[in-house]
This record gives structure tokens, sequence and C-alpha cells, in this order.
């Protein structure tokens, strides 16, 4: 009689397995839930739900298979497609735009607008309030966006819109639970591992053993040793959100590889570029914030640090104090990442941008300046290259 | 055979989903995992089942180098070595050196007992991977004398988890699952009750109010649970606080006295101070 409940779990996302559903069937047979929906409930969520994370969606699976109201499996579903949703109105909207530079005529006209813009800006900054710095963002921002994106420019307002709708849109977390093709960059990764002996002397060391006993006239001298494990110790940052929208399937994909590779792995997620605080879960990222002097105070020098990011962005958000799109930063990125940077000796950025592009964006060359050309891109070769600089 | 129902005892309070879990987990004879914030009393109750069901209890508190062997039992080749070379007799009988691990002594009960396997996320990644048969089939192999410790009973296992690392999904499986919730307010009165029974309704009530005040403040780090909420009234109860000076909207004692007991991290208690202040700046 579960069968079919069974399937609607499954389908709509629950991992449940046989033996959890043969297990429900045999605490049943026990008379453990007999005459109330209550209990049933209660006996169900024990048995098939092992993860507090997996309880609401075990609820409004519940609610829906025994109200009969199946429709709300389609809302079950809805943090799946969001992204994917997202991702297709950014491609529209991009095919329109493609046509419209077209139809303004070509590159150049779009690169001299935009310069006359951006020198339009460059004076409103300098008188310093608020409102510019932001509505100096959007155009450039868009600019630095992507390369051919240029023609974001010619609608500002538009762009302007755009800068706040990611203002306000919950980024997920990364999903950890990724596999597919995680493999080849979980080798990539392992180069990284460096053994060491920590902890307490659990294992034998035979040969100081025999050594130590030599030397004692025959009488046992055992010597002991800690177990080798992989002392690598990893913090990661990674972008969120916006242009990194594009990459986040292979975001993923490194973050569930490194999640499994490294056991010291902190990670943090900042939103285009590193400014006073990070936070680690995107849901609260206004409230929860953790200062960049508490991280650099709390995790050692012995860290490897790891950004990942498509480092395209405006260059105002990198050298100028308030340049960030998100909330008025009093000193600039450049400086916080110089703090990181002269904690943690060993950084890499990793960027998801194609090399090639890399030239076209200021940003990005800018952010490169910074890490002293330890950028390297989001490809298993880049990856290697990357971590051998690390090491 | 008795038939053992949980029904929560004098001193601990149980909601009708934990009660469900753990009678079910009882009944099958299978591992029930909890999980929940810290100071929700999970440790403590698989004491209390213990005691409900007059069971004896076998605690294994977990630590970062707990090794699952070390449950089962440890062969002490060192000491035996040391013997051979001293001439004790007890070396031929390589018995002398195994060293029983709680499991194996909850194995050995008379009675049926209660297992409590406590923080299992902080031992190694692979731990529980090495209990998986112990625990399913309840029974092991010792290699060193080739005997197989088969439980007379099987035990009625609780395991905790505070969730520091994830899992596998082959150990889950086998377990039943209870999320302990954080107490609703008319819960929460109570499990005040039971350990502080005859409380002034007006203190109480006034305390709980004040204590989900401090749990609301957004970021703390550590966020007050029920063992701090129990400590807390015990202080109040021993300073003779009238419950009065709990009242928050008078804006002079709008800090609750003696909240070093909710608040455990002095950056929580600075965070908590500054907001009080902004708080109070805006109602003037």
């Amino acid at each position: 009689m579960l069968i079919p409940f069974f399937y609607m779990l499954r389908n709509g996302g629950m991992n449940t397995s046989i033996t959890e559903l043969l297990t429900l069937h045999e605490a049943m047979k026990c008379g453990l839930a007999d005459y109330s929906v209550d209990d049933f409930y209660f006996l169900s969520r024990t048995c098939l739900v092992k993860d507090e994370s997996k309880l609401d969606r075990f609820d409004r699976i519940f609610a829906a298979y025994f109200k009969g109201v199946e429709d709300s499996l389609a809302d079950m579903m809805q943090d799946v497609p969001d992204d994917w949703l997202n991702r297709q109105a950014e491609l529209i909207l991009s095919a329109e735009e493609r046509d419209m530079i077209e139809a303004l005529g070509g590159f150049d006209e779009l690169m001299k607008a935009l310069r006359e813009r951006l020198e339009e800006q460059d004076e409103r900054h300098e008188g310093g309030s608020r409102w510019i710095g932001t509505a100096g963002t959007s155009p450039f921002g868009a600019y630095g966006y992507n390369p051919e994106g240029v023609r974001i420019g010619q609608r500002g307002s538009r762009n302007r819109r755009a800068v706040k709708v990611w203002d306000r849109r919950e980024y997920k977390n990364l999903d950890d639970s990724v596999e597919l093709g995680t493999r080849n960059i979980k080798v990539a990764l392992r180069r990284l591992r460096k053994f060491a002996r920590e902890g307490a002397a659990d294992q034998l060391d035979l040969e100081d053993t025999i050594d130590k006993t030599a030397r004692n006239a025959g009488f046992l001298d055992i010597r002991m040793v800690p177990e080798r494990h992989n002392a690598v110790k990893v913090l990661l940052c990674l972008d969120i959100g916006g242009s990194m929208d594009d990459h986040i399937r292979v975001c993923e994909e490194l973050f569930s590889a490194a999640r499994s590779e490294f056991k010291h792995l902190e990670y943090f997620y900042f939103h285009n570029f590193i400014y006073e605080s990070l936070w680690k879960d995107n849901r609260r990222r206004l409230s929860e914030r953790i200062p960049i002097l508490d991280i650099t105070h709390k995790y050692g020098a012995d860290y490897k640090l790891i950004f990942v990011g498509d480092a395209t962005m405006s260059p105002y958000e990198i050298v100028y104090a308030g340049g960030s799109v998100e909330h008025w930063n009093e000193e600039p990125g450049a400086v916080w990442i110089k703090r990181l940077l002269n904690t943690y000796k060993k950084a890499i950025w990793i960027n998801p941008e194609p090399e090639d592009r890399w030239n076209f964006t200021p940003s990005i060359k800018l952010a490169r300046e910074i890490m002293d050309d330890r950028m390297y891109p989001l490809t298993i070769a880049g990856l290697d290259e990357g971590i051998r600089a690390l090491r | 055979m008795r038939k053992d129902r949980f029904e929560g005892t004098s001193t601990y309070i149980a909601t009708d989903d934990l009660k469900m879990a753990v009678n079910a987990a009882v009944t099958l004879q299978r591992p029930i995992l909890i999980k929940g914030e810290p100071g929700t009393g999970k440790t403590q109750l698989a004491i209390e089942i213990a005691n409900s069901l007059h069971r004896p209890l076998f605690e294994w508190h977990i630590k970062s180098t707990t090794k699952a062997q070390q449950g089962l039992y440890e062969y002490d080749a060192v000491a035996r070595l040391r013997d051979s070379q001293l001439g004790d007799d007890r070396v031929h009988d390589i018995g002398n050196y195994i060293q029983h691990g709680k499991i194996w002594e909850a194995f050995e009960s008379e009675e049926k007992p209660v297992l409590l396997i406590d923080e299992i996320d902080k031992a190694d990644i692979e731990f529980p991977n090495d209990l998986l048969r112990e625990l399913d089939r309840m029974e092991f192999y010792v290699y060193e004398t080739r005997q197989l410790v088969k439980a007379t009973h099987r035990p009625i296992i609780v395991i905790t988890s505070n969730n520091e690392k994830e899992l596998p999904d082959a150990f889950l499986r086998r377990c039943f699952f209870h999320y302990i919730k954080f107490p609703d307010q008319d819960t929460m009165a109570k499990i005040v009750d039971v350990h502080f029974p005859g409380l002034k309704k007006t203190l109480l009530r006034e305390s709980l109010n004040a204590f989900y005040k401090v749990r609301d403040v957004p970021g703390l780090k550590k966020k007050p649970s029920t063992s701090e909420l129990l400590d807390w009234i015990k202080l109040l109860l021993a300073e003779d606080i009238p419950p009065e000076a709990l009242r928050s909207d008078d804006n002079r004692t709008a800090i609750p006295p003696l909240y070093g007991a909710l608040l455990k991290n002095e950056q929580d208690v600075h965070l908590f101070e500054r907001l009080v202040f902004l708080d109070r700046r805006s109602g003037h």
C-alpha cells in the first residue's frame, strides 16, 4: 500500500531506500502505528528521513500524498529549476541584445558610447555620493560582466534594475552532492596532499623500536608514532551570484570534490570581490557575516588560500572605497584582499572564465596583478598548474 | 518477554514524535540516531530510556582519536611483549591481554542493556562504516582468540551526533532517526516545571519570554539552549531575583540579570549589549 508513497518520495527528491521502506513495513506489522495518522506520520518520518534538512521536504510530500493534493509536487520541485530558469532568462536576454548591437551599428559605436558614459560617471564619482557609486557600477559592471556585453551599457536603466535584482536574489549554497565529473578534479586536488604525523602516538614505530632496543642491551623499548594524515589545510573562497551563475555547475563540481578531498577545508562565499567580511550561508548572508580579521586570526598562516571567481566586474569594485555593488565599503577590496594575501602566502585564484578572454576584461587583469599572476583557469590543466603553485 | 514502551520520565519530557522513534527502535531492535542543537538533551535521552525501562546503561563517549575497534576490544601487544621479557606466566594466555570494549560489555550483559554511543560525529569519517556489521548482526569476531562474540540480548543502541561530520548513507539506512527540535514555549514550560516544580508562574513566564527574546537576537554564535535556560533559572532562584526585573519593556533593566548563564561567548555578549544599547537609545 505504501509503494506509491515511496515512489512519490523518491520523485520528490528524497533518496529513500528499499531497506528503509521494509523497515517501515516491519514496524507497522509490530503494531507501532495502528489507528492514528499522527502515529503513522511520526513512524514513517523516523524510518524514512535520515537528515534534518530533508524533514521539510518529507512533510510536504506527506501532506500532498495523504490529502491527495498532487499539484503541490510542483512547488516541491521549485528550488531545482529556479537557477535553470534564471539562466534561460539570461540566454534570452543576451540574444535580444545581440540583435540590438547589430541594429546600433556594431562594436566600435558601442565602445564610443560606453567611453562617454564612463567619463560622465567618473566626474560624478568625484562628487563622492553613494548614488553615483551604485550607478557608476552598473554600466561598467555590465561591461566587465561580459566583454561582448558592452552592449548592455546602451540601456543604463535596465542595467541598474538588473543590479537590484541580483541584490535581492536568494543565492543558493553550492550543492556538494554533485558527483558527476568530479573525479578528474579530485585527482588534480590530490596533488595537494601532504602527509604528516599529528595527534596521539598510536602506531608502533618498528625501526625506532629495534634501534632503541639494541641500544638498551636487548631489553624492549617500545617506540610509538602518530598515524599519518593528510595535513593540508585549505581556505576556499567562492564567488556566488551575479555573473557567476553561468559557472555554477563547474563550481559545484569543484566544491564537491574539494569537500571530500580535504579534511581541513573551510569555505566562505563572497560576491564579486573580497571586502571586510565573508559569509558561510547564502540564505543568511545579510545577518551572519564573518569579518576577514576574524578569519585571519582564526586560521593560521599554514592554510592555503584558494579564490574561485570570474573576477569580472567594474574595476571600481576593486580599487575604490564604496565600490561594492552590495554595500558601502569603507576600504577598497584591493586592500582587503592584500590583507588576506599577507597572512596566507600560498594563495591562488581560479577563474572559470575562459583564459583567452582575460585580457579583454580590465578587472581580471587587475585581480591578476594583485595575485602576482597566480590566476589559473578552472580547467583540469589549470587546476593542476594552480595546485603546483600552492605546494 | 516484557513489553517495553518508553513514555518519558518524571524528569524528562518527551514529545510524541520522540516517543514514537524510541519505541520503534526498541521494538525493531535497531539503533536510533539522535541529532539536535547542543543542549537539547540528546545524551540525557539514553540515560532516561535506561531508567524508565530499568535497563543497565553502557556509555561509550567518542573522541576524535577513538577507533571503532576500541568499542569491541583492544589487544595489548605491548604489555604482552614486556611480560615475555620479564618471564611472566600470564604471557601464555593471549586472553589476558584482550581488554573488552563497551560494545563487548553490552553484548555480554545479562539483561537487555541500553548502549549509548555519544557524539559519533567526533570520530574519524570511517568510524561509522567500521561498525556496520557489528550494529546490524550484533556480533563480531575476535581474531586473536578465534572467538565469535554474539549479543546475548540485542542492546537498545542510542547514537547521538552534533552534525560536525556527515554520516555515511549505509550507516544511516540501518538506523531510526530523530531530530530533536528546539522545544516551543509550551513544551519548554513543561520541561522547566519538571526541573523546578512549584516555580512561580510569573517568574516562569517572564524568564521564558526573556529567554526566547535572547534566542531571537540575530547573528548569535551560540544560541542559548534548554540546559542553559535551566542553569539560568537555577541562578535566578538562588539570587532571589523578582520576576519584575526580567520584564524588558522597562528600559532601565533591559538586559536580563545574570545573562552570563545564557550567553557563553564574549562576542555574543558584546553583540547583545550593543543591540540592547541601540534599542534603548532609539526608545527615547
